[in-house]
């Protein structure tokens, strides 16, 4: 462009060359007779090239470099806004809030602007309940920057009241928050998210993509102080994320929570489980684990309380075993439930070591051998059973597989295959240990066995229950069952266990606990039960870790939860008692009492949960080879 | 006037009110636009309010207070054996 008009004196004077030589020399004549044509055409020309030159670029932004400078124009009004969305509820059953997004506001400021009026920030101060030097200071320090949080994550009320006092440059920001109004008896299985309201946890995590809505984004026209002057397009509308129905039955949940967090204060426990499943459906109705946390605070506290125990930790299930090993020979048709097992003198070798019983039972049956807990007669059992044979029908009741419910984190277990086994395992599998499960998993096989031999994926969702599959006779489960029931009857294990009104169908456990190579003098309690017997509803796993206090038998640790929680459930869900007349009979008796006759019968205190016999079946293992 | 004049008149009379057009479909674009937006927004602050009730109320209705108050402020326990009837179905 620049080069452009000194061309064009050049080729003036080159054409005005030849004309000046010719005319006559005078002055003021040739100042007079100056070219007019060719100076018309000159300056036509030059503002012709001129006006070319601007066509060129207009065509160059106009056609050519169109796109780009567009854009680069719009860069500098024209924005793209995120619409921020909620996150979906979480609810229990019968539509129970769990989790709830819930608004709240973020105070910020402009330093710049703030620290232009000095004379406001007291009163400010005053109302976020900081003292004013404090907040002069922070302000001064950073009297260059434009940004500053003042107070995150306040009530939206007061954040109303600060914002009303019209102080330049203060402003707020909403952000959400989830809140738990459950609190710490549902933290486990909930879990919880980040700041920016992503699952961390629980089925928070697990569910994350369904919860998660999809923040829109608007097209807006700003001036240049930020303000929107006009809203252009929708770019793509919000979608709020989905509510989330689970199984959990918030009642019962609470319900097992506190019973648990009172037997672990009894017993001085360092840690419990406990899970309940509806048998049916395979849905869990609950589950909690002590210690817990409250989700709601902003400090987590010790991360050691964020496991779900019921479904991360694994136990050797002891003797809640026992049953399945009865199952197993009762499919393979090497006993019947009424073989006798002699199991004088009260242990019987296993490789170098013995297995023991507490005390010498002498000749049992097969339902004997589970009311009494003998770890010699399972002993006897397990013997005339081949090594595939038992270990197929532990692992067919899901035992060392993933139960698949879902959760994050879930372990598998351990369920070592035969040709890992020593010559020692399958007489020690027989009673429980050797293998290790989670609370779930023992909840699921119980679960199954109350169905009838059919075994379901558990699911933390409501109306999610995926198929059953037949695993073993429902003819064998309902020996089992029957023989499972006579531990909460006078005579069995657990009479603690036992619910006035209802027939109960559960199995003890009491494991010493592994450590470094040996068994350690730490056990675990277990109770795993179903109730009603006649038309089961409820399955139920407890797991006490490491009782301190008093007895750490699994019927006098676990049994009571068990009891407290499913009486407590029974009533809730409305199902119809199953054995009435016990209940008739009690009532009688106690009326017979208040008229002074004669003192209630057995089973009265048996209702009280007092125990009748407290033989604690197995115990003393010693060191198994691993 | 020939037939050419008459085809230029047409296509100019046209084109203007297309513009027209135009002008008014964008127009009523943004005020409807606005409008949109302002009931989303009102539908968010509904929704959100909604949810602050049901937080509320399942504060409230929190069982472990729900426990307490029945035990300590009201007095309830849960019925002992004797208290209980049992009728044959």
């Amino acid at each position: 462009m620049n080069m452009l008009p000194k061309n064009l004196f050049q080729k003036r004077r080159q054409k005005q060359g030849p004309g000046r030589t010719a005319t006559p020399v005078r002055p003021r004549a040739q100042r007079g007779a100056f070219n007019l044509r060719g100076r018309l055409l000159l300056v036509c020309g030059g503002l012709g090239l001129c006006s070319l030159a601007l066509i060129g670029r207009a065509v160059d932004l106009q056609l050519v470099d169109n796109e780009f400078y567009r854009k680069q124009g719009d860069e500098r009004f024209l924005r793209e806004l995120e619409i921020p969305t909620t996150r979906g509820m979480i609810t229990d059953r019968n539509g129970e809030p769990l989790a709830v997004s819930t608004p709240v506001e973020s105070i910020w400021a402009n330093p710049q602007e703030l620290s232009r009026n000095p004379d406001r920030l007291p009163e400010l101060a005053r109302a976020l309940g900081v003292p004013a030097d404090y907040l002069t200071r922070k302000v001064l320090q950073r009297s260059d920057k434009e940004f500053m949080w003042l107070q995150r994550r306040m009530n939206p009320t007061t954040a109303k009241g600060i914002l009303a006092l019209d102080i330049p440059g203060v402003f707020s920001q909403r952000e959400f928050r989830r809140f738990y109004p459950q609190g710490e008896a549902l933290a486990h299985v909930l879990g919880f998210t980040n700041i920016d309201d992503l699952g961390q946890e629980g089925v928070e995590l697990a569910f994350d993509d369904w919860l998660r809505g999809k923040p829109g984004l608007e097209k807006v026209i700003r001036d240049r102080r930020g303000r929107i002057v006009e809203n252009v397009d929708l770019v793509q509308p919000a979608t709020p994320g989905r509510d989330l129905t689970l199984s959990i039955d918030r009642r019962i949940q609470y319900l097992t929570y506190r019973e648990l967090k009172r037997q672990l204060l009894e017993s001085g426990a360092s840690s419990g489980s406990a899970v309940v499943l509806d048998i049916t459906t395979g849905e869990v109705l609950a589950m909690a684990n002590v210690p817990s946390f409250n989700p709601n605070a902003v400090e987590l506290g010790n991360r050691d309380a964020h496991r779900n125990r019921a479904v991360t930790d694994t136990f050797e299930p002891g003797s809640t075993a026992k049953p399945l090993t009865v199952a197993a020979a009762l499919e393979a048709g090497v006993i019947t439930p009424h073989t006798l097992f002699n199991t004088s003198p009260g242990w019987i070798p296993n490789g170098r070591y013995r297995t023991t019983d507490t005390h010498n039972y002498g000749t049992l049956d097969t339902t004997g051998v589970i009311r009494k807990s003998s770890n010699v007669g399972a002993s006897m059992i397990a013997r005339r059973l081949n090594d595939q044979q038992f270990y197929d029908f532990f692992h067919k009741m899901g035992y060392g597989s993933s139960t698949h419910s879902g959760f994050p984190g879930e372990s598998p277990g351990s369920l070592p295959a035969p040709s890992r086994w020593s010559g020692t395992s399958k007489q020690t599998m027989s009673y429980g240990y050797g293998f290790s499960v989670t609370p779930l998993q023992v909840a699921r096989a119980y679960a199954a066995i109350a169905n009838g031999g059919r075994a379901i994926q558990p699911t933390f969702v409501k109306g999610q229950a995926s198929e059953s599959k037949q695993v073993f006779d429902p003819a064998i489960a309902h020996e089992v069952m029957k023989m499972m029931q006579t531990v909460t009857e006078p005579g069995g294990t657990a009479t603690q266990a036992a619910i006035l009104g209802y027939h109960v169908a559960g199995k003890t456990g009491t494991s010493r606990k592994a450590e470094r190579g040996g068994y350690t003098n730490k056990y675990v309690s277990f109770f795993a039960g179903v109730v009603p017997v006649d038309n089961p509803r409820f399955a139920m796993a407890v797991v006490i870790n490491e009782p301190t206090r008093g007895s750490y038998y699994g019927g006098l640790v676990a049994g009571p939860v068990f009891h407290n929680v499913m009486e407590g459930a029974l009533r809730l869900m409305d199902v119809p008692p199953d054995d009435i007349d016990a209940w008739l009979a009690a009532q009688a008796a106690a009326e017979a009492k208040a008229r002074g006759g004669k003192p209630a019968p057995a089973f009265a205190n048996v209702a009280a949960g007092v125990a009748a016999d407290d033989e604690p079946g197995n115990d003393d293992v010693q060191a198994v080879t691993p | 006037m020939n037939a050419g004049h008459v085809v230029l008149g047409v296509l100019l009379a046209a084109n203007v009110a297309t513009a027209i057009g135009v002008v008014y479909a964008r127009h009523e674009h943004r005020q409807l636009f606005v409008a949109l937006d302002r009931q989303t927004h009102e539908r968010d602050e509904l929704n959100i309010d909604f949810g602050r009730l049901q937080l509320e109320q399942a504060t409230w209705a929190e069982s472990n207070r729900v426990d307490q108050i029945a035990r300590t402020k009201l007095g309830m326990k849960f019925p002992e054996g004797a208290e209980i009837e049992v009728v044959r179905p």
